[in-house]
């Protein structure tokens, strides 16, 4: 830990980063490890993406065409796997480094060495990951969710090398969360108290809670299936004594609230968002924390919502609809405060409040198909089929993508010291906004209609409306190309931005010049703005 | 100086952290027996609990039958054939009954299946008791070997008046491996 006080030594005596590619390799600067998480983030995206682009080519039209069933089933795998653990956890991990200590008014991450290794973790568990499509047998092909005995006795002999992706993965998140949840209750600048904090810090705290709770959970379960595929033991087999049943259940404790920590994050985004561009301070913000909480208390005690039609007693199904049901609540006491806080504002419409919008409707779409998929005897109609598709893909992609993108073009002035191109972001928006409805729209008709999820070939009947749906999946899919222009014209030059960049703009990261010095509140900041940082 | 001693407090609540998750970790595992013990509490997933021993004998509850149907499916990869000998049966509640299970190892080479049972409604499978049964134990066959297994059974005669049938299926699982492990091990 001494790098802790060297790094503060260091400081004293110049200012800017190190030169060259060893300055990424070693940084322990929380801005350079934060632009390395969401550079690293968007490549996974485009990768994840290609892989969609690859289902819904093969979907386009009934019957085979462009790829084998089994590497259509490795497609789907590969694509969720990364998506969700690639693209959206470092997504929100890099912003979470780069904003939380500028919000909260401290020099850096509480322990910069360990920052530097969560990172760098990452490129080599991906890397592995995506290796084993190349390995004999294919890559994984079970479903992000690796049901046994799928994974374990039926899965391919490279489903070993994924087991060590997730373990480098969790030890990647794991200590990331760590290190956020130190920060923020160690290195406050003196005088701010929790209730204080940015909602996004609020968020982040209790999303890094939920990590290191469940994360250990998702490597102990794929430990469990490391022994059952080497070691003979039977956890997930029920010929020894074991029950493939149970593997749901330790995978879904850890995976609904997996949900939450892709969401969450996103919540402290938009009410960041939408207050500046309302002109308005955020409406209702200790419910905003409660309800947060409350969210995070409760995604620990639905988990078998997923698991319906395993066949459980009455009484548990009961009891797992009625609990999912009630997370609608804090749900909507949020929608609430968003829609309250635009409510009679002097709203502007630059593309981070787009997005910030589209968000707020979309993700509502998404958690209503949620509440009809929380109903038990519905379920069994619902369960596994494309139906459950939109609803994900709606709180993920215009949720959790959007939040995202929002936070980047919010932020980017700041950190780049250039307005990003005002037209090419509303036209990346609107491109956006008509893809993603185009692709996940329809799906929820074909799985009302009954059609499976994660299988190349379909009936004839749902021909149309896959069509459609991989229409809006390649319009979707090249609009992120014109974001990545716009950020990479961004970084490289553009109309200077003020420091506040955004006239409603409060907070301490609006106090520093943009761009962002590298070195930021070495000494603790002044707080007379923090009472207008929020409502 | 205040700031080495936020970094301490910093170092020193990493340090709890870790204990949580190295707990959690332990937690993952601690489901497993956490989960057999709700299993065996409220039948959930139709298991059956082990053989059964009766302190006092049951109250036969002469008032009605119960239909009990037998299953026999073989899990992927195992290739006896296995079939009950009836296909069920009709039973007094509180009485003793018996049947039988065939099995015959058509492979070229021995092999070690083992029986694993589930019951449908599962809030029957706490009324069905097992005095003997194959699932028991495990059954090594050689190659072309047929075997009669017993089965032996009571009904609850607590069980509610509304279950009129039950289904007591059987899923067959190639262990040959697992034990050949075992014997390696050993
Ligand atoms: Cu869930």
């Amino acid at each position: 830990m001494s790098a802790v006080i060297e790094e503060h030594h260091h400081d004293d005596h110049h200012h800017g980063p190190a030169k060259g590619i060893m300055r990424w390799v070693f940084t322990t600067n929380h801005k350079d490890i934060g632009t390395l998480y969401l550079w690293f983030s968007f490549a996974m995206f485009l990768l994840g993406g290609s892989f969609a682009l690859v289902i819904r080519a093969e979907l386009f039209q009934p019957g085979l065409q462009i790829v084998e069933p089994e590497f259509f089933n490795q497609m789907t795998t590969m694509h969720g796997l990364i998506m969700v653990f690639g693209a959206v956890m470092p997504a929100f991990v890099g912003l979470a480094n780069w904003l939380v200590p500028m919000m909260i008014g401290a020099p850096d991450m509480a322990l910069p060495r360990m920052n530097n290794y969560s990172f760098w973790i990452l490129p080599f568990a991906f890397t592995m990951l995506a290796s084993t499509l190349l390995m004999e047998g294919g890559g994984p092909n079970f479903g992000w969710t690796f049901y046994a005995p799928l994974s374990t006795e039926q899965g391919p002999p490279s489903t070993t090398f994924f087991i060590f992706a997730v373990h480098l993965m969790g030890i990647s998140s794991i200590m990331g969360s760590i290190n956020v949840i130190v920060t923020i209750l160690n290195l406050r600048a003196p005088g701010l108290t929790l209730m204080q904090m940015p909602l996004f810090v609020w968020t982040w705290l209790i999303t890094a809670f939920l990590l290191i709770a469940v994360m250990p959970v998702l490597a102990g379960v794929v430990t469990m299936m490391l022994m059952d595929i080497h070691f003979g033991t039977a956890f997930f087999n029920a010929g020894g004594g074991g029950d493939p049943v149970l593997f749901q259940h330790v995978f879904w404790f850890f995976g609904h609230p997996e949900v939450y920590i892709m969401i969450l994050p996103a919540f402290g985004v938009v009410s960041a968002i939408i207050p500046t561009f309302a002109r308005k301070r955020l409406f209702g913000y200790a419910s905003m924390v409660y309800a947060t909480s409350s969210i995070a208390f409760l995604s620990f005690i639905v988990w078998a919502h997923h698991m319906f039609t395993v066949g459980m007693p009455l009484a548990g199904e009961l009891y797992f609809m009625y609990a999912t049901m009630l997370i609608a609540i804090p749900t909507g006491v949020k929608v609430f405060n968003w829609v309250a806080t635009m409510w009679q504002g002097a709203m502007t419409f630059e593309t981070p409040m787009l997005f910030a919008i589209a968000f707020v409707i979309l993700f509502t779409i998404g958690g209503l198909s949620g509440l009809m998929l929380a109903i038990g005897p519905a379920d069994f109609q619902y369960h596994d089929t494309y139906f459950v598709v939109a609803h994900f893909h709606y709180v993920l992609v215009p949720g959790s993508v959007f939040s995202i993108m929002a936070a980047v073009y919010y932020w980017l002035p700041k950190w780049t010291g250039n307005m990003y191109d005002e037209a090419l972001g509303k036209l990346h928006f609107w491109l956006s906004f008509v893809g993603i409805n185009v692709l996940f729209f329809p799906q929820h008709f074909v799985g009302l209609a009954g059609m499976p999820r994660r299988v190349p070939d379909y009936n004839l009947q749902f021909a149309d409306y896959n069509m459609v749906s991989s229409v809006g999946a390649f319009l979707f899919g090249f609009s992120q190309l014109l974001f990545l222009f716009i950020v990479i014209k961004c970084v490289r030059g553009g109309v200077k931005a003020t420091d506040q960049v955004w006239e409603g703009a409060h907070g301490l990261e609006w106090t520093i010049p943009s761009p962002a010095p590298y070195h930021t509140f070495t000494t603790p900041p002044d707080l007379k703005d923090i009472s207008e940082a929020h409502g | 100086m205040n700031e080495s001693k936020q970094l301490d407090s910093a170092k020193r609540g990493a340090a709890k952290l870790v204990l949580v998750v190295v707990g959690m970790f332990g937690f993952g595992f601690a489901l497993v027996p956490l989960y057999d013990i709700i299993c065996d509490v409220t039948g959930l997933n139709g298991k059956t609990s082990g053989k059964y021993v009766s302190e006092q004998s049951l109250k036969i509850d002469e008032e009605r039958t119960v239909t009990i149907q037998f299953l026999a499916n073989n899990n992927a990869g195992m290739p006896w054939e296995f079939r009950p000998v009836s296909r069920s049966l009709e039973v007094t509640p509180g009485e003793l009954n018996a049947t039988e299970f065939f099995v015959r190892n058509p492979a070229k080479s021995s092999i070690t299946g083992q029986a694993v049972p589930s019951v449908t409604p599962f809030r029957a499978a706490k009324y069905l008791h097992k005095t003997e049964c194959f699932c028991f134990e495990q059954q090594q066959l050689a190659s072309g070997e047929t075997l009669q297994m017993p089965l032996r059974f009571i009904i609850d005669s607590e069980m509610p008046k509304d279950i009129t049938k039950l289904t007591l299926s059987y899923t067959l699982y190639d262990i040959t491996e697992q034990v050949s492990g075992d014997l390696a091990a050993d």
